[in-house]
């Protein structure tokens, strides 16, 4: 079985700040790691792997620096990756993002593509749909189990708002999977010195049957027309009240809130 | 070629619309009625996808629909991402929409990119924000806003050239006030002779474990970080008192403070009671973002500096632990003053 991961790298927004002067994000200093929902399809494929003998093949389009994500997931224990880096593809919303990358996918031979529900930069969730539009294949989002792989068919459990639904779905399909699904494995040495023994391969626009008008910030549909941080506007700050009188404080306030 | 119309896609389950379609509903009426001082022919438009859903498609006019598409066929009984996808880019390769609104649900977050990308158009994504192009050059562009970054940016999205401009939309953050009882409009129905099964099977639906409280239809909010680990009776005391829920923060969460199903923020619910209280939680943006919208946030924290203060209306500096008791205490006398 080809399982085909696809993988981004992202800054951890949770170490993120704003500068309070310019009201920006500042992104320098920020650690980069493996989009959390990704690296749990990471372990699924891992799993796959172990049970039914899978290939892994990682992708991702993104800036060179992408290559230490890569080699990080070979060194976990996927088997060939390729990097779609390219001026050109910068600034893709996702429908080129997608066009990209499934222009790509087809040159591949897969079984299975597993990407993560959501990048937590971006935050759109779009990708692994679209991805799987362009493929033609079926998908399923918002995986929170791999149940089983039998007879070519994947039994999986989606989650819902307020339940979850075991589904059956045939190959090739593309599943998009939640981070809650599963523990990742650690890293050791070893891991880290075989993640170089393993084929990386750089692949540009020229490598890829695609016009120009489908790449990039061009070939989007989507515009970011402005970006800001939230303007905060504080309401009153009480320090200094003792217990009861903040209690009292307080509950002046939910009076009026009471049935 | 010339698109025209707002619409709408009307979610439901077994003939019960997810709130967000009245949201969605109610913002594509004011969008419609600005946008017609420049195109009098622009309507919003329900689609409705189901089978025996068509009497339901009067609170869909009700709420602020002009027409209704419905395309009622027993496929389409259950949602399935093949069906509903072919019949939706059906409709919009037939009547050329302007824009089309989705609940960013699971449901909805699975169908719009899928839909996007079948009819090639722009999609933005899980918005909070709608608005008509502020410079008035293009009276029917929408300019959309959304949280990016786990919610520490905000990003303005456009698709110029594209149609229709499509965007999923965050549940609860768009009020759902339009209602006019009676209100009536026109039915077109939508054809499909499909008869192949969907190749994605339906195996079994499993309920998620039951808490019995939905902190999304709460009007009062006790809600709980890892500051109150340990005490979280305190917050139950105070909230049973008055009517309202205990929530939590994904830190008490994790600590197995509070079961997962009522948790604020950016991977838990999104909520917007009038009364959040906020109670020994930091105010990470993963934790505003759900519960920034309420009416009146009130924060007791130990730390000044915390982040939680900047959303909040009321922020107290002190020990949860020693005001929580007050409080309950005050809330006594409060009721007992009432009876009496
Ligand atoms: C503030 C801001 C707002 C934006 N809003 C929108 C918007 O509303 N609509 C829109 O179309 N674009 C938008 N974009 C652009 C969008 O962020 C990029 O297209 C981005 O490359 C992909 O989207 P994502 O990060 O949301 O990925 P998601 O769709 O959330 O990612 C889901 C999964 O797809 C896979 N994946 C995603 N990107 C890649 C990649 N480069 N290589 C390999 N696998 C990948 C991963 O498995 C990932 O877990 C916005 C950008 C910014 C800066
Ligand atoms: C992808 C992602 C998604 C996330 N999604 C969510 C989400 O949906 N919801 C969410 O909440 N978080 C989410 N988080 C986590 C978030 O970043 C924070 O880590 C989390 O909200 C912190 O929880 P907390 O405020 O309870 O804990 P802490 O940050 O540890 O804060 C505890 C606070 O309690 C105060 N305190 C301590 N003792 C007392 C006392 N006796 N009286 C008064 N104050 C006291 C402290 O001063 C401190 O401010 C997410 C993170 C990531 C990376």
């Amino acid at each position: 079985m080809n399982i085909v991961l696809l993988v981004k790298q992202v800054p951890d927004t949770t170490e993120m700040k704003i500068d309070k002067v310019t009201g920006t994000l500042i992104r320098t200093g920020v650690p980069t790691i493996i989009n959390p929902d990704d690296l749990a399809a990471v372990e699924e494929a891992l799993i796959l792997k172990e049970k039914y003998d899978a290939r892994i093949t990682i992708v991702t389009m993104g800036p060179p620096q992408a290559e230490e994500m890569l080699r990080e997931i070979l060194g976990r224990g996927a088997d060939e990756a390729y990097l779609l880096s390219d001026a050109r593809f910068a600034g893709a919303d996702t429908w080129a993002t997608s066009t990209t990358l499934a222009a790509f996918l087809k040159t591949l031979p897969y079984d299975l593509i597993l990407a993560g529900r959501q990048a937590i930069d971006g935050d759109t969730a779009q990708v692994g749909p679209q991805t799987a539009e362009k493929l033609h294949i079926l998908q399923v989002t918002y995986v929170e189990e791999i149940i089983k792989l039998e007879n070519g068919r994947m039994i999986v459990k989606k989650a819902y708002e307020t339940f979850s639904e075991i589904l059956e779905v045939p190959l090739p399909c593309l599943l998009t999977t939640l981070n809650t699904m599963n523990q990742p494995r650690g890293m050791n040495v070893y891991d880290a010195w075989r993640a170089y023994q393993k084929p990386l391969t750089k692949i540009t626009f020229d490598d890829l049957d695609l016009p120009l008008s489908q790449v990039g910030l061009k070939g989007s549909p989507t515009q970011v027309k402005k970006t800001f941080t939230r303007t905060i506007q504080a309401g009153s700050l009480n320090e200094n009240l003792s217990s009861r009188d903040a209690a009292k404080l307080i509950a002046s306030t939910l009076k009026a809130y009471m049935e | 070629m010339v698109t025209k119309d707002i619409y709408v896609f009307a979610q439901q389950t077994d003939s019960v619309f997810e709130n967000v379609v009245f949201e969605l509903l109610s913002e594509a009426r004011k969008l419609c009625d600005t946008i017609r001082s420049s195109r009098p022919d622009f309507n919003v438009v329900a689609v409705l996808l189901g089978h025996h859903v068509k009497a339901s498609a009067n609170a869909l006019f009700e709420h602020g629909a002009d027409q209704v598409i419905v395309c009622d066929h027993k496929s389409l009984a259950h949602y399935s991402t093949e069906k509903y996808t072919d019949v939706v880019s059906r409709i919009i390769t037939t009547y050329h929409p302007d824009s089309l609104l989705i609940g960013a649900t699971v449901v909805g977050r699975d169908l719009a990119p899928r839909i996007a990308a079948r009819v090639d158009t722009g999609l933005t994504a899980d918005a909070t924000k709608i608005e008509i192009d502020p410079t008035g050059e293009h009276p029917t562009q929408l300019w959309i806003t959304r949280p990016a970054f786990g919610g520490n940016l905000f990003g303005t999205i456009v698709c110029p050239n594209h149609r229709p401009q499509m965007s999923t939309i965050r549940p609860n953050v768009l009020d759902s006030d339009f209602f006019q009882h009676g209100r009536t409009g026109e039915i077109i129905e939508f054809g499909f002779e499909d008869e192949t099964e969907t190749l994605v099977k339906f195996l079994q639906r499993i309920p998620k474990e039951e808490h019995g409280v939905n902190i999304a239809k709460a009007r009062i909010i006790f809600s709980g970080g890892r500051g109150m680990s340990g005490h979280f009776d305190l917050l139950e005391e105070c909230a049973r008192s008055v009517g309202g829920v205990v929530a939590a923060s994904r830190g008490a969460v994790d600590m197995g403070e509070a079961p997962k199903d009522v948790q604020v923020g950016q991977t838990g619910k999104t909520v917007r009671p009038t009364l959040y209280i906020a109670c020994g939680i930091s105010g990470a943006v993963q934790h505003t973002a759900g519960m920034d919208k309420s009416e009146y946030i009130i924060a007791i924290n130990k730390d000044p500096q915390a982040a939680i203060f900047s959303v909040a209306t009321l922020g107290i500096v002190g020990d949860a632990l020693e005001i929580l008791p007050h409080l309950a205490e005050e809330i006594r006398k409060l009721q007992q003053h009432s009876e009496s």
